[in-house]
């Protein structure tokens, strides 16, 4: 991926990043333990995630699917900090999680909603380094690099809505690397751009990720796209959530599109993952019309 | 190129026709007239320049303009300020929004005699006029602005850990600009208007003040004058306005045309 070259590799190789317990144990980078949340209003509640508990490595690529309507988006707004959780755990490097933590970057769905209009592309980018405090070379350093690693060298001037939906996550993924977070989350990210460019956007992901040894916490509901880019995925059941399995994906790190697609191994484990979310849609009806 | 031309001559007759119409109607109209109370328009030029180019500039015109800015600025200041406030928070929303419905439908020149109790008859009491009256389209439209921020841009500058200066300024002020901008739009009218109702009732100097004046003393000409250059300075205003307008909402025009041309 010569697009991303320029991004050097920032955590250290994996012995010394990764620090060990006394066990000999790696320490995860994310925990999540018996994540709990209910809505509460006046007359009812509404528990939507019941327990929820896994971890992620330091530099980890980690799917999360479920059928829709599970609570991911809840999910994912409680482990970034912006949601209260009713009980819980969630441990980013060792330090509970309350409120947005440091390190942190998020990608949303909305790309067209979560970049600012009233500035431009270069702006975007740059004002979360400002508020991190970083130097002005080093700001442009980034940026610069950032955008082009996306494929956005040429539009450092234009506002978010004079690009396509695609380059306008493209600025939303550029301004989360540039910003160096030791962990990624990405809310659906493609959801809602059209296929082709869905499938670029997940390999520029991948090529990032390989890079810079970020990690990366993807949700998502299209199951093809969980299985084709993580190293792990965690299926999740209706709501109220819990983890049904965490399936290991064994595809080969060199991954596009034709050739991994194509294998059997693929097939399998997407046929493994998608009778998971049958079942998860099934036990939710069951569970619904006892 | 000529199309150009073509299309710059059209836009100007479109802007400048139907003033031109009326004028030569007025002027028309009256030509021959002998009517005290409708003086002949050409009598009427003929005493702009000596009314108030001579004199009158700096001792009416002047402090009637100036009285205005300070209390414009002050309602701009004072009114996204505190609609910042009450739409941060809903609590204060709640408590608070019942009892701006009440003042602001209060008609600010009612409160000239009571104003003039409290603050005098001197600038102060004329600037708190028009602050009493422009404050609350200002007010209600940034209250309505701050409330209907996008929900994915708050959560991306929490997650960014933006500091609450950049907050206030980037997310805040800028995503209820359109809405402040509409209340700025709508307060400048009304702000001309108590500038002047304010001068009628107690003052030594200013527009309304010399324009009651000349009535006064049936110098009536010199009134329409005054009345000419009162329209003329509130076109001039909402030109101003509408120049600062494009450059601080320039993002939201341009966005509202590339939704409205459906890319």
């Amino acid at each position: 991926m010569s697009i991303v070259s320029t991004l050097t590799r920032r955590t250290p190789e994996p012995d010394t990043a990764m620090s060990t317990d006394s066990t000999g144990q790696q320490t995860p980078m994310l925990d999540v333990r018996g994540l709990r949340k209910v809505y509460t209003s006046a007359n009812r509640s509404v528990e939507a995630v019941r327990d929820l508990t896994f971890s992620i490595d330091p530099g980890e690529l980690v799917c999360l699917v479920g059928p829709s309507g599970c609570g991911k988006t809840t999910l994912l707004r409680c482990i970034s900090g912006l949601l209260e959780t009713t009980s819980d755990e969630v441990v980013l490097e060792g330090k509970r999680v309350s409120g947005p933590p440091e390190g942190m970057a998020v990608v949303f769905q909305e790309y067209g909603r979560s970049l600012f209009p009233w500035l431009t592309v270069w702006q975007n980018v740059e004002l979360p380094l400002k508020e991190k405090g970083l130097c002005r070379a080093e700001r442009k350093r980034l940026t610069t690099e950032s955008l082009a690693a996306v494929g956005l060298a040429d539009f450092h001037s234009a506002h978010p809505w004079q690009l396509s939906g695609g380059m306008q996550q493209r600025v939303a993924i550029a301004r989360a690397v540039a910003y160096e977070p030791n962990v990624l989350l990405m809310d659906e990210p493609f959801a809602a751009v059209d296929a082709q460019t869905r499938g670029e956007l997940e390999d520029l992901v991948r090529a990032l990720w390989e890079r810079l040894g970020v990690t990366v916490l993807f949700v998502t509901h299209d199951i093809d796209e969980a299985v084709y880019l993580g190293q792990r995925v965690v299926v999740l059941s209706s709501s109220p959530t819990v983890v049904l399995e965490d399936v290991t994906i064994d595809l080969p790190a060199e991954r596009d599109q034709l050739t991994t697609r194509s294998l059997p191994r693929f097939t399998e484990l997407r046929a493994h993952v998608y009778a998971r979310v049958q079942e998860a849609k099934a036990g939710a009806q069951s569970v619904a019309t006892p | 190129m000529t199309t150009s031309i073509r299309r710059a001559a059209r836009r100007l007759l479109l802007i400048a026709g139907l003033p031109a119409v009326l004028v030569t109607a007025w002027w028309l109209a009256t030509a021959n007239s002998t009517n005290f109370y409708w003086p002949p328009l050409r009598t009427i030029l003929e005493t702009f320049g000596p009314t108030w180019l001579e004199g009158k500039l700096t001792t009416d015109v002047v402090p009637s303009l100036a009285r205005l800015g300070v209390g414009y600025v002050a309602a701009l200041a004072l009114g996204s300020g505190l609609g910042v406030a009450i739409g941060s928070s809903k609590t204060l929303r709640a408590t608070v929004e019942p009892v701006l419905e009440f003042f602001r439908a209060i008609p600010p020149p009612v409160l000239v005699p009571i104003l003039i109790l409290f603050a005098g008859i001197g600038d102060g009491m004329k600037v708190l006029v028009i602050v009493s009256g422009a404050i609350w389209p200002i007010l209600l439209n940034t209250v309505e602005g701050v409330r209907s921020i996008d929900e994915v841009l708050r959560d991306t500058a929490a997650c960014y850990r933006f500091r609450t200066r950049t907050r206030l300024t980037t997310l805040i002020l800028r995503g209820a600009s359109p809405q402040i901008m509409a209340g700025a739009r709508q307060a400048l009218s009304i702000a001309i208007i108590l500038m002047v109702i304010s001068e009628m009732f107690a003052a030594s100097n200013g527009l309304g003040f010399t324009i009651i004046q000349f009535q006064r003393s049936f110098a009536l000409p010199q009134m329409w004058s005054g009345i000419i250059l009162l329209g003329l300075i509130g076109v001039a205003l909402s030109l101003l306005f509408r120049l600062v307008e494009n450059r601080v909402l320039a993002w939201y025009f341009g966005q509202r045309n590339t939704q409205h041309s459906g890319a």
